[in-house]
Order: structure tokens, then C-alpha cells, then sequence
């Protein structure tokens, strides 16, 4: 199925979570928790479809086709 | 050795300035500058600034994650101990500022945020009408909010009425560098506000911020006169004394100006040449 990330289209395997896409794309082990594995801090949200999904949702949050997920994380600002 | 002076009345120590932390929403800084992270050409000149000026809360923006340059400024920030302030620059709609502090405070497991609902992007002004709205969201969704605002000492009263943390007024628009535009309408704020003022945008160089903190505000926030001065390093320091210096002025009472001279020295026991 394809979602559209960031503003651009791209394919995910269908029903994945939104755990797996955010470990797919910060090369990061994400426990159930949405919590590194590794103990660091990941500094990312995730917003589906204009809302938000918290951490403890990842895991047990599945993608679906067509939808739009932003990714974000701190970047150097005012 | 510093403890009195030749008068005999106490001098302020050195220590002064850290005795004297800057607490909002019950976390004490011992800077009263906060320094934004906008502007910087590299991430070792930003962290050698961010050291140099002192700071211990430092402001960063919310943006789409791209692997190639991740985890730097977050890590960077970590090692430093220095707090993070998230901002919803670029936000136009209350709308949007609300999505950005959401997802800001779960990207970084703070409720702080610097609310930022701008006009347009010729005058980065705050949008009144947005930020009011923004404000009573964020304050009723446990946010505590940082609100930049217009130099409006009505609106700012209205956003503290609101809930607001901290209460930020703009000296002159984002990056202009032109100072305090109107030190009046600073002053009317800072006399007003129950919550701490910050003057925040339009600082140019140390004296602004000297003249921030004697106008009563609580603390200074910068990035572009840091950032993009030509050693951001130099600057920075520059700001952490301006901004210590100017606290201390505000806390030891300026003379009165007066229309005319007034001589230090005694007429008395001069001697006369004849």
C-alpha cells in the first residue's frame, strides 16, 4: 500500500504500524512503548492524518492506505 | 575581598547574578538569556556559541525528519544540559501552532512551548486574533505557554489573563537587529505582568539586551544576533554579561535624568589661582 511521508508518496507493507515506519526510517529498534531500545531519546512525533499519535500508540497503530503521515523532529529555530 | 566597598556598604558579590536565577513555571535558570538556534551556518559554531553566551534554555523548531542531518542539534542540546524550548515558527493559524506544540511535546517530552502565530512573512508579526485563540488551546491542553507577542501592553495582559507562562513582547521584528523599538510599551508590559516578561526578537547587539533587562524584563531570547554576528562565539559571551549587567543596573536604581548638569565634585576647598 502507499502512503504519502512528508509529502511524498511511498510504499509500506500492508498493515504496518506506525511503530515499524518510524524504526524503518531512524534505523532505530522502537520497543512497544515507543521508546528506543537502544535507551536514547528519538526526538520524533508522528502525526497521521493531521493528528497526533502518541508514542504509546505506535506499536498498536496500523497504517492504512492513502493515508498522510509527517514525521518530525527538532531542527535549528528561533 | 569584594565584600565591601571603601564606603562600607556591601558590594554585590560576583556571585550575584546566580543568586539572582531566572525561575519560570518553577524551573530556576541561573541565565537570564535564552538563546534561540535559528541562523547558525554550522553545528560546532552554534555549540560554541550556545557555551559562550550561557544559556541554559535554548529554543528549536519542529521540522520534517530527514536522516541526513538528524540527531546532531538534539544530541548536541543533550550534551550541553541545556533545556529546550520548541517553537511553532512558521505556524500561521492557531490551528497549526496547536498541531506543532502537540507533536513538539511528544518529540520531546516537554509541555513548554514558545507560541509563535505569525501574520505574514514579510513582517513576521504575531497574528493577535490567532495567538489569543492559540493561547487558550494550548493553556486548556496543559501546555505552558511562552507567548511571543506583539509590544501591545494589552494584548500581553490578555495573554497572561489567558494562562500564559511567560509573557514574550518583540523589541523590533524577527531578525531586524533594530533594538527596542518602543521601551515605553516594554515598561508598561513588565509593570503590569504577574508572569514573567521576556523581550524576545529584534535585539541587535549587547546593549539592546542591557537595555531589555534595565526597561524590568525578567530575561532576553536571541538567536540572529548571535548566530549571525561575525564570531557568534565573541557575541555570545558579549550577551551573557549584557544581560547580567543590565539586571544589576535595573536592581540598584538608575539616577533620575535631569535637565541640567549636576557636578560630582565639591565647589568647596578649591584651590585659587590668582
Amino acid at each position: 500500500m502507499n502512503i504519502r511521508l512528508n509529502g511524498t508518496e511511498r510504499s509500506v507493507a500492508d498493515g504496518a504500524s506506525v511503530s515499524t515506519l518510524v524504526s524503518q526510517l531512524t534505523g532505530r529498534s522502537i520497543g512497544p512503548d515507543g521508546r528506543a531500545a537502544d535507551g536514547g531519546k528519538l526526538g520524533v512525533a508522528v502525526a497521521r492524518n493531521a493528528e497526533v499519535v502518541p508514542r504509546s500508540q505506535w506499536h498498536a497503530t496500523a497504517l492504512a492506505d492513502g493515508d498522510d503521515v509527517e514525521l518530525v523532529t527538532a531542527v535549528q529555530g528561533g | 575581598m569584594n565584600e565591601t566597598t571603601l564606603a562600607g556598604t556591601p558590594a554585590v558579590p560576583v556571585t550575584g547574578a546566580v543568586a539572582d536565577p531566572f525561575v519560570v513555571d518553577g524551573v530556576e535558570l541561573s541565565s537570564r538569556l535564552i538563546m534561540g538556534t535559528g541562523g547558525a551556518p554550522s553545528l560546532d559554531g552554534l555549540g560554541a556559541a550556545l557555551v559562550a553566551s550561557g544559556t541554559e534554555l535554548t529554543t528549536v523548531a519542529m521540522r520534517r525528519y530527514s536522516p541526513a542531518e538528524t540527531g546532531s542539534l538534539f544530541q548536541l542540546l543533550e550534551d550541553q544540559q541545556i533545556r529546550v524550548l520548541p517553537n511553532t515558527a512558521g505556524c500561521f493559524t492557531a490551528k497549526d501552532a496547536v498541531l506543532t506544540a502537540e507533536l513538539a511535546r511528544e518529540a520531546l517530552e516537554t509541555d513548554w512551548v514558545k507560541l509563535e502565530v505569525i501574520a505574514d512573512e514579510h513582517t513576521l508579526l504575531p497574528d493577535a486574533v490567532e495567538l489569543v485563540d492559540a493561547t487558550e488551546q494550548l493553556v486548556a491542553r496543559g501546555f505552558k505557554v511562552f507567548a511571543y507577542t506583539n509590544d501591545d501592553p494589552v494584548l500581553a495582559l490578555r495573554l497572561e489573563n489567558l494562562g500564559a507562562t511567560a509573557v514574550m513582547p518583540l523589541g523590533a521584528p524577527i531578525g531586524t537587529g533594530l533594538g527596542i523599538l518602543n521601551p515605553h510599551n516594554i515598561e508598561l508590559i513588565v509593570s503590569r505582568a504577574s508572569v514573567p516578561v521576556v523581550l524576545d526578537a529584534g535585539i541587535g547587539t549587547a546593549s539592546d539586551a542591557a537595555l531589555a533587562m534595565e526597561l524590568g524584563c525578567d530575561a532576553v531570547l536571541l538567536a540572529t544576533a548571535v548566530t549571525r554576528a561575525q564570531n557568534p562565539v565573541l557575541m555570545g559571551e558579549a550577551f551573557k554579561h549584557a544581560v547580567i549587567a543590565g539586571r544589576l543596573a535595573k536592581k540598584a536604581g538608575r539616577i533620575p535624568r535631569r535637565e541640567h548638569a549636576l557636578a560630582s565634585s565639591a565647589m568647596e576647598g578649591r584651590a585659587e589661582f590668582l
